[in-house]
């Protein structure tokens, strides 16, 4: 039986370690050595801990034969590695914090450490988290666990893989414009993306801060709720984190809809848009409406705004944020022999990768003397309407229905060198950002070569069960749940 | 042309990056690119519209002022490229 457990949610094996069918360790075993067969081809992970992962799994079967029965105790899980770990690398996947071993765990992670959930080790992701298929990572890229000459998504394309191709139980990722969603759409299983503020992001290193959440993805939705249940919250450390108090998120999930509006979009931007997507929505929306849900049309003007809008308002903050890294407290140092101003330079020149320069490079400007009322003020007025918008829907509906991505997963090195198209990935779920909406993505089908494709729901501010609701009814509906690439 | 080779130049030094000439060509095409995307925002009339900067409102928030456990020294050093005497070393600042 060993060797199968890696196929395991999160729930099933919590039912499995508490009737003592199998043991932590020997869980954690199975999916180290998954990890083993499976890294060569997919790259998920850029650290492994698997010693401390089978001493966490040794503790937790301690803890689990005296009786205590927690949702994740000793379950495996993955952290994007932009999440801090006390004692272990966090890299963001860039070569300036390369060496950076934090001394204290993100909130998130010291949550998870409490609950005895056991740590495989990081993984992969776009530098900074600024892209979205995991290119831009400075330790190679991840392959699509559907399709090895495909991007997984990004930027948390490594959490995604590795629950899709079953290297770990469940994973935490990051979503600033859509590195949640999309990845979990591209690589066919369930991403949240919480209400900004639902979730700490003390010791989330930080891109842009007005937009950036932590959020779990899963293989399906009920353990999406675990997952957000462990890590939503109030936290003092973080002065954004909200107090509003946590429901208990699997009481939402029943397979009846009946008294929920769903808004379908009839103004939404199709430009670039894959007709396979816009179709699987389109049933999708039909499934939920036979659940007992009701049909609401509703209109979102400025959408297709939401790009231009965020990579203003996203870069500029993260040029204000990546101007810490200065090769003083931390991270890559050169050129300090020829002074001050050229270790700076020298350390971000060469500790930098092309995709934060450019973004940097774009804050900077937006920013700068000149310019700052034609595109960073002008960004945040019509950041304004794209909540207005979204207010005005929430009256008359209470989710929307959207896709995740324009398409489903492309092809390794097809967009990286036009750095726009790439941005146009984000489409749908940047907006979502822009007004601190919960957004998840559910798998809703395959597109014409196989490929897995995501439907988005959007809620109000904190109305995750919500969202839990009506994706858990779909899943069990569409028979879709926790579908596997053929690996 | 919205921005010009020069603009790239100076918007690098203010971002303490540098570019080699290939660079400076490649960023000074993209980054056209991407502000003539931009202008898209400009279709928009947002004369009588106020900006948000935060999506949540939050007013300010205070905290007791009390001794909490932080950093040892040695801790806060750990990850510095050069340190000496318990502190940060860098070059000289003043000449």
């Amino acid at each position: 039986m060993t060797m199968e457990l890696y196929l395991l949610t999160i729930h099933e094996a919590r039912d499995l370690l508490d009737r003592k069918e199998i043991r932590a360790q020997e869980l954690t075993e199975a999916v180290l050595q998954r990890i083993e067969a499976l890294e060569p081809r997919i790259h998920a992970y850029v650290t492994l801990t698997p010693e401390e992962a089978m001493e966490q799994a040794r503790l937790a079967d301690q803890r689990i034969q005296r009786g205590e029965s927690r949702p994740l105790l000793g379950i495996p899980l993955a952290l994007k590695d932009l999440l801090c770990t006390k004692g272990v690398k966090t890299t963001c996947c860039s070569k300036i914090l390369e060496n950076f071993v934090p001394p204290y765990d993100a909130t998130v992670v010291k949550r998870l450490r409490d609950e005895g959930a056991v740590f495989l080790g990081k993984t992969n992701m776009d530098e900074f988290a600024m892209g979205s298929s995991t290119e831009h990572s400075a330790f190679g890229p991840t392959r699509n666990p559907w399709d090895l000459e495909r991007i997984p998504g990004g930027s948390s394309g490594g959490s995604a893989a590795a629950v899709s191709a079953d290297e770990c139980l469940g994973a935490l990722g990051s979503d600033t414009g859509g590195s949640i969603r999309q990845p979990a759409a591209c690589c066919g299983i369930v991403g949240l993306k919480p209400t900004y503020g639902r979730v700490s992001r003390y010791g989330l290193v930080a891109f842009a801060s007005s937009l950036d959440q932590i959020g779990p993805m899963t293989k399906d939705v009920e353990d999406c709720a675990l997952l957000l249940q462990a890590i939503a919250g109030h936290d003092p450390l973080d002065s954004t984190s909200v107090p509003t108090p946590v429901p208990d998120y699997r009481s939402f999930l029943r397979e009846d809809l009946t008294g929920m509006r769903i808004g379908r979009v009839e103004d939404l931007p199709h430009e670039g848009v894959n007709p396979s997507v816009l179709k699987a929505v389109e049933e999708s929306v039909k499934i939920l409406v036979s659940l007992g849900a009701e049909e609401i049309p509703v209109r979102l003007p400025h959408y297709a705004y939401g790009i231009a809008c965020y990579y203003l308002v996203a870069p500029a903050e993260a040029s204000s944020n990546l101007a810490r890294y200065d090769g003083v407290k931390y991270g890559f140092r050169c050129g300090e022999s020829e002074g001050l101003l050229e270790m700076y330079l020298c350390s971000r020149s060469l500790g930098f990768g092309t995709e934060v320069k450019r973004r940097i490079m774009l804050g900077t400007y937006a920013l700068s003397a000149g310019y700052y009322e034609a595109y960073y003020k002008k960004a945040c007025q019509v950041r304004t309407l794209l909540i207005q918008d979204f207010r005005e829907a929430f009256e008359q509906c209470d989710v929307i229905a959207l896709p995740t991505a324009p398409t489903a997963a492309f092809r390794l090195g097809e967009k990286l060198d036009d750095p726009l198209q790439m941005y146009l990935s984000d489409l749908f779920t940047i907006p979502v950002n822009m007004a601190g909406l919960p957004g998840i993505s559910i798998p809703c089908g395959f597109d014409e070569q196989g490929l897995p494709l995501g439907l988005q729901l959007v809620a109000g501010h904190f109305q995750e069960g919500n969202l839990l609701r009506a994706a858990y009814a779909f899943e069990s509906a569409s028979g879709l749940r926790h579908r596997r690439p053929p690996l | 042309m919205k921005i010009q080779r020069s603009d790239v130049q100076h918007v690098a030094e203010l971002a303490r990056l540098r570019f080699d000439e290939e660079e400076l060509e490649r960023f000074t095409k993209q980054l056209n690119d991407i502000l003539t995307f931009m202008e898209k925002l400009n279709e928009l009339d947002t004369f009588h519209v106020p900006p948000t900067t935060h999506a949540m409102e939050l007013s300010n928030v205070f905290r007791q002022d009390r001794i909490r456990e932080s950093l040892l020294q040695e801790q806060a050093l750990a990850n510095a490229p050069r340190s000496a005497q318990g502190s940060f070393q860098v070059p000289r600042v003043i000449e």
